[in-house]
């Protein structure tokens, strides 16, 4: 299988120079290259299990939590190598915030939630507080059904509603870049429509990777899509090109639905 | 009948009839306990026998039963008058017995000593009273009662303020002690001694005013005649309650009986413990309850919290959650051994030397203590706390860990913030169990600081206020002791089951106002499930 990293990104925010990882002994990304553009949406594609999730949580070291984890390679965030152990965690994961395949609003009212980042910061000032809600929430397009309930718990909103808090939340510490893990595999259509509209004004401001099983998905939200598979990157293009010509007879494979 | 097997109908009957037996065992317990100890305080009529060899008797029927003998009846009196008759209970045959009446003038006495007395008031000589004689003597007879019981409380007062002088020369004759001890000014020492000297003689002026208004109180007497016509002159200062069953109606009944729960609830224990109050009992398991938990509870969820979150997983891991869950299973008795040698004679016996070297011999923190006894129990319950908040904590989705995590929390922030919160309901349950086993634990307590009557309260008014090196009474232990250890078992038994019955209200208040909590607590955390 050849390997293929197509285009010049002329403005890339994150750089991804030959990653491996390894669970243990086992391999479960293989000389990835790539390079994500900023202010445009990524999407990752493939079949469950081709380390899509894996590759996005090496941006926020999201994998650290686990053991046994090994990771070689370089990922440089504007140009700031990101795995070195010595790299300060904390300050990456205000840079890159995320947002979970299921949503995990905590147990807190809605407020609360929105202004955990800033609290863990320790910002105190009231008014920044309010003032980053009203942003956050309008930012995550959800301002208008939530606002007369900001000191209600979160955990009495629907799913999508809870997901866009959970947007909300991650942008509230105003970060770059916005990981994406299958945000709208637990939502219903019209959920999902509206996270997906959403995504689409996200990129104004911030850069967003998308991982997602759902190929229509990809080619709705996405600028650029990557096809990885058994841990490899296959395929890197944009998106229309992607998905309507692609170059691998793999990628042409997946998204036509022949397997995956 | 095939489907009915198949379909495992026969299995789901047997889980429900496993249930139900489980169920039906708790009622009856709580059935058993209940009937027997809340009854014993309703004021029984008396009875008086004619027996047919002419002689009479006057008591509370307690007890009926076949007689084989005679296959009649047989009664069980409770005649009281211990100390004319020497025993509380006579067994009488039916057919002995001439006539059965229930004399609306028959006495019953409820006495400081020799238990209760039945039998019928004759005269009154209320010398030294206020009281002007009326008609009736009956009336003038409870009326004197509730004046000496006055004039008794305020007695009681000048004692306390003589134990008080008492316990400040003592504490200065400590003062002095250590002075000497360590050499100190000749000067000091003689000011001590004779600030000591002028405490001494106030309480020897208040000690010769007690004396003579105790005596001045047992002035006033009552002369008493049992069934066969035996006087007996009581002083009324000794009648801590008297009535006339046979002519009290309900309502005068039960106002009796909420006095007797008032003052179960409240006073003192008379009587080696059969009679009087359970209140320093209640206190003191109470207290030591919520010793215990202070000193369990952060323990257990800190090392609870240390493993799950903190220790990676390993051998050393794997042994110590085996240990802690064996430490669960060691007999209570052993923790009792554990807690006297170590905390009592090892660290208590340090302290005493360290701290009150002018005490010895006479123990201070070397000997049982309610510090001790909770120490202990904590000990013991502390495997509980880590267990089910491990559980509380492995319950907690790792999608919440994660996303405060991603949002650039600490370790440290994300549990403090979002773990811990989420997990008290585990921790709680352990907190319920934790209190359920203490308030119930006996065998250790009876090494390490529990005794049968304590002279004063672990907590009261007199510097420091929290009395940590003091013995304490227990509810548990007092069943034991009133049941078994009582020179009058008889008349002690339903003691016993007002006692038990009161450990298991406390322990239920107890348990379920901590499960309302955590009930309210699940219902805030509750994380919908997608």
């Amino acid at each position: 299988m050849e390997l293929r990293t197509i285009r010049a990104i002329p403005d890339p925010v994150l750089e991804i120079t030959t990653l491996n990882l390894y669970y243990g002994t086992s391999r479960a990304l293989k000389d990835i290259t790539l390079s994500i553009p900023r202010k445009q949406v990524t999407a990752f594609i493939g079949p469950s299990g081709c380390g899509k999730s894996t590759l996005l949580r090496c941006f926020n070291r999201m994998n650290d939590l686990l053991d046994n984890v090994r990771i070689e390679g370089s990922i440089t965030l504007d140009g700031e190598e990101i795995t070195t152990p010595a790299l300060d965690v904390i300050s990456l994961r205000r840079r890159v915030g995320m947002v979970f395949q299921q949503s995990n609003p905590f147990p807190k009212s809605i407020y609360e939630n929105i202004v955990y980042g800033l609290r863990i910061a320790g910002v105190k000032d009231k008014a920044t507080l309010d003032e980053t809600v009203e942003k956050s929430l309008r930012g995550a397009a959800i301002w208008d059904e939530v606002k007369d309930r900001l000191h209600e718990s979160a955990l009495g909103l629907s799913g999508g509603q809870a997901q866009r808090i959970c947007i909300a939340r991650a942008i509230a510490v105003n970060p770059e870049i916005i990981l994406m893990d299958e945000p709208c595999s637990a939502l219903d259509p019209i959920a999902t429509a509206k996270i997906e509209e959403l995504i689409n004004e996200l990129k104004e401001q911030y850069t967003v990777v998308i991982v997602t099983h759902n190929m229509q998905q990809a080619a709705r939200v996405s600028d650029f899509t990557a096809f990885l598979y058994l841990g490899e990157l296959i395929e890197f293009d944009d998106t229309k090109k992607i998905f309507t010509n692609p170059d691998n007879r793999h990628t042409e494979d997946y998204i036509t639905g022949r397997f995956g | 009948m095939g489907t009915f097997r198949k379909q495992g109908e026969p299995k789901v009957w047997a889980t429900a009839a496993a249930l139900s037996a489980t169920l039906l065992m708790i009622a009856t317990l709580l059935v058993v306990v209940m009937v027997n100890g809340l009854g014993y305080f309703w004021p029984s009529d008396l009875t008086l026998a004619i027996m047919k060899d002419g002689s009479k008797l006057l008591g509370e029927i307690t007890a009926r039963e076949k007689a084989t003998a005679s296959h009649g009846e047989r009664f069980q009196f409770k005649v009281g008058n211990r100390d004319l008759y020497g025993q509380d209970y006579r067994w009488v045959d039916r057919k002995d017995i001439a006539t059965l009446s229930g004399p609306d003038d028959a006495v019953a006495l409820e006495r400081r000593e020799h238990g209760n007395f039945y039998g019928f008031l004759k005269s009154l000589s209320p010398e030294g009273l206020n009281l002007r004689p009326s008609a009736s003597p009956w009336y003038d007879l409870e009326k004197a009662v509730s004046l000496v019981a006055d004039s008794r409380d305020r007695l009681s007062g000048t004692e306390k303020e003589m134990s008080k002088l008492n316990g400040e020369a003592e504490a200065l004759r400590l003062k002095i002690q250590k002075l000497i001890y360590v050499k100190g000014d000749r000067t000091r020492i003689d000011a001590l001694t004779r600030q000591r000297d002028q405490l001494l003689s106030r309480f020897n002026t208040l000690l010769d005013r007690f004396n003579s208004e105790t005596e001045e109180l047992h002035r006033p007497k009552a002369v008493f005649t049992d069934a066969s016509g035996v006087e007996k002159e009581i002083a009324l200062v000794d009648i801590v309650r008297a009535w006339r069953p046979n002519s009290m109606g309900v309502f005068a009944k039960a106002a009796f009986y909420t006095a007797k729960i008032g003052e179960m609830l409240m006073d003192e224990p008379r009587e080696s413990n059969t009679e009087g109050g359970l209140f320093p009992a209640i206190f003191g398991t109470v207290m030591m309850v919520i010793l215990m938990s202070v000193f369990s509870l952060p323990f257990g969820v800190i090392a609870a919290v240390y493993l799950r979150e903190y220790a990676r997983e390993g051998v050393i891991v794997r042994l110590v959650r085996i240990a802690v869950n064996n430490l669960a299973g060691v007999p209570s008795i052993v923790y009792g051994v554990f807690g006297l040698g170590f905390f009592v004679y090892g660290i208590g016996s340090g302290i005493d030397a360290f701290f009150f070297p002018e005490r010895l011999p006479t123990p201070t923190f070397g000997t049982g203590g309610i510090l001790w006894a909770s120490l202990t129990l904590a000990l013991l319950t502390v495997p509980v706390v880590i267990v089910s908040t491990e559980e509380g904590l492995a319950a907690v989705p790792k999608g919440l860990r994660e996303g405060s995590l991603s949002l650039g929390a600490t370790k440290f922030q994300t549990l403090m913030k979002v773990v811990l919160p989420m997990a008290t309901p585990g921790i709680m349950t352990g907190m319920i169990l934790a209190m359920a086993r203490a308030a119930g634990e006996v065998a250790p307590l009876m090494l390490v600081g529990v005794v049968k009557l304590a002279p004063s309260l672990p907590i009261d008014g007199t510097f420091p206020f929290f009395h940590m090196d003091r013995k304490f009474m227990h509810l548990g232990f007092h069943i034991y002791d009133v049941g078994f250890q009582s020179p009058n078992v008889e008349a002690a038994k339903p003691m016993v089951f007002v006692t038990t019955l009161l450990l298991l209200a406390i322990v239920i208040t107890a348990s379920s106002t901590a499960i309302v909590i955590r009930n309210r607590m699940k219902k805030k955390y509750a994380t919908k499930a997608f």
